[in-house]
């Protein structure tokens, strides 16, 4: 079968400025990702700060050009699909719905921009069609005269889904879409893109850092770091039985609304990952609890899991390991 | 009785409210709101943005914005009166034997200054020290958070620190004078998982360790039921329940709380993919006066007598909460409906 999205070889270097006279630095935010995104899926991608799950988003979408590699919308390259055929496939959601709609603009119109921005249809009927995609996402039409500023920020999400929905996608990329907001409004939005998928068959890649809003949603999860994708699987399987050590330790950092557990102790120590500062060999093994001398060498290679993948030294192969 | 619970209460609030002023009118911030925090326990109070728990932590600090009236029938620091006290009383108190650990430890540094500087500061101001002996503290600290060579990171600036490490210098920070209470406002909501674990379990092992009465303020149900002895929940400027973190969990007794707990996808209870369970409508406006049970516009048990004033009732000796019906009745309501 061949996938949706496929991401080939994928990496994107950034040139930060370190100071006045200090030379500027490369930053790899993103080293050298293979995925792919298969119809009807919802693919998680989690890690912390700076592990390049942003940028990949951005290069996947079309936003950023990456430094090296290629993506693929059902086989054809997006460089040399012209933007707005792509954007008609693929729409974003973004974290921070204060910053992502034009306070300036009504609801309708900020809804109906993709719409504007194809130049396929009459005024009238681009604001019919905000309107109905306000509908479904469930805001009454009595919201598309008012500015962001009237709304809350769930309604604010609503609106930003609205507007990625409008050109009827195929793939909506969620960056954070609920990390702004409160537990009682997350649950509210979570409950709106687990409904729009089944009633319109959409396809998410959906980026979060809260593991417990991935394991609810995704149907599979990679599991970033430093740019890379340290482990991928089936989302049940991979919470289940993580293999990658950075995988286990981030489980198990995870705080359950479970009293008497305590809080965990990951062993990972206070070194902090650094984009700028990517260490040789495993990017993992100066936090990694069980670095041994051969994971400071080598960047370890995809090994196949039960499910997925796993990139560590320490992780046998499924087939080797039943055999 | 009363006075065995005093004597151990590090801070005693009592009907603390915090009052804004707004071009709209007075803002009801925070509304009665009634709590002590012990000697050697952690108290979490919790609640969505909006709620009031930060404005009771900075009203508390006396850190309140100028358009902010706080108003309290007691508000004691080990049995002084804090709400009495003036400028130079609380400037010796804070730092000092009350710190403080804010949400971004970049603004709370002050960028301009090492890491050395600010904490010998603070330790050579409230306890007259020399600077070898406070720094000979300071280095001592750094350690005791877990910062590894903790001699060089004296002469580093904020900026040159992670955030993880700057949380550490915090907490190093607010040790400095030996306090007797912390508040921690939503100490680790800018750190990543695998950091707030670290930082949270140094947190509560420093707090065991040396008898602190801990306040800690969250939006993270997950961070309570870990960290928490006693719970206080708020909505609305108001405590809505009251429970230790095993009582809460077990049986959350408030609409509000109960909502809350079925919002969050809870592994291996909530099925994956499977809708979630939700709040309808927004907190109400606190400006101007509320009066009832200000969840009423939400609350799907919500009846004629939600209007009035509500009475506190008791599920337990250490768990109260405020509402019209007895949980009982609700439980029962539930499965009628069901």
């Amino acid at each position: 079968m061949s996938a949706l999205i496929e991401a080939r070889g994928l990496s994107r270097t950034f040139s930060v400025s370190r100071g006045l006279f200090a030379r500027r630095a490369t930053l790899n935010a993103v080293a050298g990702v293979d995925l792919d995104v298969h119809k009807g899926e919802v693919l998680g991608i989690v890690g912390e700060s700076g592990c390049g799950k942003s940028t990949l988003a951005r290069m996947i979408l079309g936003l950023l050009p990456p430094s090296s590699g290629t993506v693929r919308l059902s086989g054809r390259d997006i460089r040399v699909m012209p933007r707005r055929a792509l954007a008609r496939r693929m729409q974003p959601v973004f974290q921070d719905p204060y910053s992502s709609l034009n306070p300036r603009r009504r609801v309708a119109s900020i809804v109906a921009l993709p719409l504007a921005v194809q130049g396929s249809h009459s005024a009238e009927e681009r604001r019919a069609r905000a309107i109905a995609a306000l509908d479904k996402v469930g805001l009454p039409a009595r919201y598309a005269d008012n500015f962001p500023s009237q709304l809350s920020g769930g309604q604010r999400q609503r609106v930003a889904i609205a507007r990625a929905l409008v050109t009827e996608p195929e793939i909506v990329v969620c960056d954070e879409p609920t990390s702004a907001l409160d537990v009682s409004v997350q649950s509210q939005i979570l409950n709106l893109l687990i409904d729009l998928k089944e009633n319109l068959g959409l396809t998410y890649v959906f980026i979060s850092h809260n593991l417990a809003v991935v394991e609810h949603l995704a149907t599979r999860v990679a599991v970033m770091y430093l740019g890379r994708i340290v482990e991928l699987g089936a989302t049940a399987e991979l919470f289940r039985n993580p293999r990658h050590p950075y995988t286990q330790a981030l489980l198990a950092s995870v705080l359950t609304p479970e009293p008497g557990l305590g809080i965990p102790e990951a062993l990972l120590g206070t070194a902090s990952p650094d984009p700028l500062n990517v260490p040789a060999g495993c990017p993992f093994h100066p936090r990694c609890p069980q670095a041994v001398e051969m994971c400071r060498g080598a960047v370890p290679k995809p090994v196949d899991t039960a499910a997925g993948f796993a990139a560590c030294h320490l992780v046998t192969d499924a087939a080797s390991r039943a055999a | 009785m009363a006075s065995a619970a005093a004597s151990a209460a590090v801070l005693e609030v009592e009907d603390l409210s915090v009052t804004i002023r707004t071009p709209a009118g007075p803002l009801h911030a925070v509304r009665g709101v009634s709590f002590d925090v012990r000697r050697g326990e952690t108290v979490c109070l919790v609640g969505e943005s909006g709620c009031g728990k930060s404005m009771t932590s900075l009203a508390i600090m006396s850190l309140l914005p100028e358009t902010a009236t706080r108003r309290a029938r007691r508000l004691a620091f080990a049995g002084a009166d804090l709400a009495g006290a003036t400028g130079a009383e609380i400037n010796a108190l804070r730092g000092n034997r009350m710190a403080m650990i804010f949400q971004e430890p970049m603004t709370a540094l002050n960028p301009a200054w090492t890491i050395g500087d600010q904490l010998v500061e603070v330790h050579r101001r409230h306890k007259r020290s020399g600077r070898a002996e406070a720094r000979e503290r300071a280095v001592d600290l750094l350690g005791k958070v877990g910062i590894a060579s903790p001699v060089e990171r004296l002469g580093q600036y904020p900026h040159q620190l992670s955030g993880g490490l700057r949380q550490r210098v915090m907490i190093a920070m607010a040790l400095m004078c030996g306090p007797d209470l912390i508040i921690a406002d939503e100490p680790t909501t800018a750190l990543d998982v695998t950091i707030q674990a670290q930082i949270l379990r140094l947190l509560a092992g420093l707090q065991r360790e040396l008898g602190i009465a801990l306040l800690l303020i969250t939006h993270d149900l997950g961070i309570v039921a870990r960290i928490a002895d006693r719970v206080h929940v708020m909505y609305a400027g108001a405590i809505v329940e009251r429970a230790t973190a095993a009582e809460l969990f077990a049986r959350p007794c408030h609409p509000y709380t109960r909502g809350l707990l079925s919002c969050l996808p809870a592994p291996g209870v909530t099925e994956a993919g499977t809708r979630l369970g939700t709040i309808p409508g927004v907190v109400p406006s606190l400006i101007g006066g509320i009066e009832g049970c200000a969840f009423r516009s939400r609350c799907e048990h919500a009846r004629a007598g939600c209007a009035q004033a509500v009475p506190v009732r008791r599920a337990s000796a250490t768990h109260h909460y405020v509402c019209v019906e007895e949980v009982a009745e609700m439980a029962a309501l539930g499965e009628a409906t069901a």
